[in-house]
């Protein structure tokens, strides 16, 4: 989702909201933002998450790609440039001084800089990349899988989620929060799940979520945190920013974007 | 002329008939809206952004925005209905007009969340009629076309040409065909194609992109069997109304059909 197509989306709302009854057809907008029909809306998410978690076993891969599928035309999306000045002071020295923090309900929290995360066991997939608007690419990534620093930091009991804090803000003002997702233990030990250093054999790109993005195969793009500065390990997410668990959750976004 | 009530549809059917109504209206409408997310279509597993099987977007042409939509090499002017809509003086640039989505303003989101609840009704509404067609026999006695029937196709396709509709309480082969084509081709393909796009079935079950060539195909079919349901519709309506309206509405609200009332007309 590019941040063109973003704020078009909240200028069109706005237009659609100072137009009113003009474009609405029959009472079909005025019922999405209704108690009741978000409540039908939540039960069809979990209809969904729970027979497709039922389908998928933990561990079945994500299709995997030869290296010719791969896309010559990997669009960016998401936020393309970091304005924040601290991640520009970052990106000045590639990253050298950049350091993932990994804390909450862990027993060693920690820190790691890029070239710790090199030095660990990594692992490189041509998978598909889905964006919620409907486009796919395919891409090669390398990184070192969660389940490798999960193993390092050691979850506490009652971590349910890992919560990945990034450095963008997707256009917004910083009042409105900087982007961020959160996945469940069964998607964070999965194999594929990695945290994306390289992407097609060169260090990852600024568009593509440098240092370090988020791969998780089996849902959709928005799921995949780029720019990680922070991985926190909760027991729930209610209190983070709007409580849906993400960035675009928090705009009415499935948590689960498997479907 | 007497009149002769034959009870023709049961309530299941008739149950299931109007759920599926329901639910198609809000699957084709909230599925403009995903579609206008990213208007265009690829054939493969990934999107040739720059070589669309079909798009619809706008151009400048002239000095004027124009709604384009593009198919393979053609290319069409759609202003006022495709890729730019809305007030005459204000035109908004989007792929389906606004009295076409669910909602009618841009919002993904909601559009995903009406197609998949929509998608769950009408999902159930199939297995329901598939468990009682099979048992009470209804699919094949009623819907299934015979060997004896679709040798009768000629007859039946001159009939319908000339605007002869046959006062029968079964089914023409032509019905037979339109309604085991949707059924069991166009609702098929449907569904699997809609399930090819979620990257967690694609996992759970591999063969859901080996069907269909690919996730980008799978859209591109999603897309194509949903126009079949439209054209499906257009012609089931156009039918309707013109073998009389009254007496099949009436068939499949209450089940009973009329078939002296029929035959006189």
């Amino acid at each position: 989702m590019s941040i063109d197509r973003s704020t078009t989306r909240r200028r069109v709302l706005r237009n659609a909201i100072g137009f009113g009854a003009a474009f609405a057809v029959g009472g079909c907008d005025a019922g999405s933002d209704s108690p009741f029909v978000q409540k039908i809306s939540d039960t069809g998410e979990a209809l969904t998450a729970t027979v497709q978690r039922v389908l998928l076993w933990d561990s079945s891969l994500a299709k995997e790609y030869p290296e010719q599928a791969i896309s010559r035309d990997f669009r960016a999306n998401g936020s393309i440039e970091i304005d924040d000045p601290a991640y520009r002071r970052l990106a000045s020295d590639g990253f050298r001084s950049w350091t993932l923090r990994i804390d909450g309900l862990v027993e060693h929290p920690a820190r790691y800089s890029l070239s710790d995360l090199r030095s660990m066991p990594s692992r490189t997939q041509i998978t598909r990349h889905d964006c919620v608007e409907g486009w796919s690419c395919i891409g090669k990534w390398t990184g070192v899988p969660l389940s490798a620093l999960l193993e390092r930091v050691r979850l506490k009991p009652h971590a349910k989620y890992l919560v990945f804090h990034c450095a963008d803000t997707l256009g917004e003002s910083l009042d409105a929060g900087l982007y961020y997702e959160s996945i469940d233990l069964t998607d964070a030990y999965h194999p594929q799940t990695i945290l994306a250093y390289d992407m097609n054999g060169a260090p990852l790109n600024e568009p593509y979520g440098a240092p370090v993005r988020l791969r998780l195969e089996r849902q959709l793009g928005y799921k995949m945190a780029k720019f990680i500065m922070h991985i926190e390990a909760v027991e729930s997410f209610a209190g983070i920013y709007g409580g849906q668990g993400g960035y675009w959750e928090d705009r009415g976004y499935q948590w689960y974007a498997g479907i | 002329m007497a009149r002769q009530p034959i009870y023709r549809h049961s309530l299941t059917v008739r149950l299931v008939h109007w759920t599926a109504v329901a639910a198609v209206v809000v699957l084709l409408m909230s599925g403009l809206q995903i579609f206008n997310a990213h208007p265009a279509l690829y054939w493969g597993q990934k999107s040739s952004f720059a070589n669309p099987v079909a798009s619809i977007g706008s151009a400048v042409i002239g000095d004027a925005r124009t709604g384009v939509t593009r198919i393979f090499d053609h290319q069409f002017v759609t202003s006022g209905i495709l890729g730019l809509s809305g007030y005459r003086d204000d035109p908004e640039q989007r792929a389906f007009p606004a009295w076409a989505t669910l909602p009618a303003q841009q919002d993904l989101a909601a559009g995903r969340s009406w197609h998949f609840i929509a998608a769950w009704v009408l999902v159930i509404c199939g297995l329901v009629y598939l468990v009682a067609g099979l048992a009470t026999d209804h699919i094949r006695r009623d819907i299934a076309p015979n060997f004896r029937e679709l040798r009768g196709i000629g007859h039946s396709v001159v009939e319908h040409l000339r605007f002869r509709p046959a006062a029968s309480p079964t089914y023409n082969v032509l019905q037979n065909l339109a309604y085991s084509g949707l059924l069991f081709v166009v609702f098929p393909a449907l569904i699997l194609s809609g399930l090819t796009m979620s990257p967690g079935l694609d996992a759970a079950l591999p063969f859901l992109t080996s069907i269909f060539d690919g996730r980008q195909s799978a859209r591109t079919v999603h897309f194509l069997a949903a126009f079949a349901i439209v054209l499906f519709v257009a012609i089931h309506v156009v039918m309707v109304l013109v073998s009389g309206p009254i007496n099949l509405l009436r068939s499949m609200v209450t089940g009973w059909y009329d078939v002296k009332n029929e035959a006189t007309q």
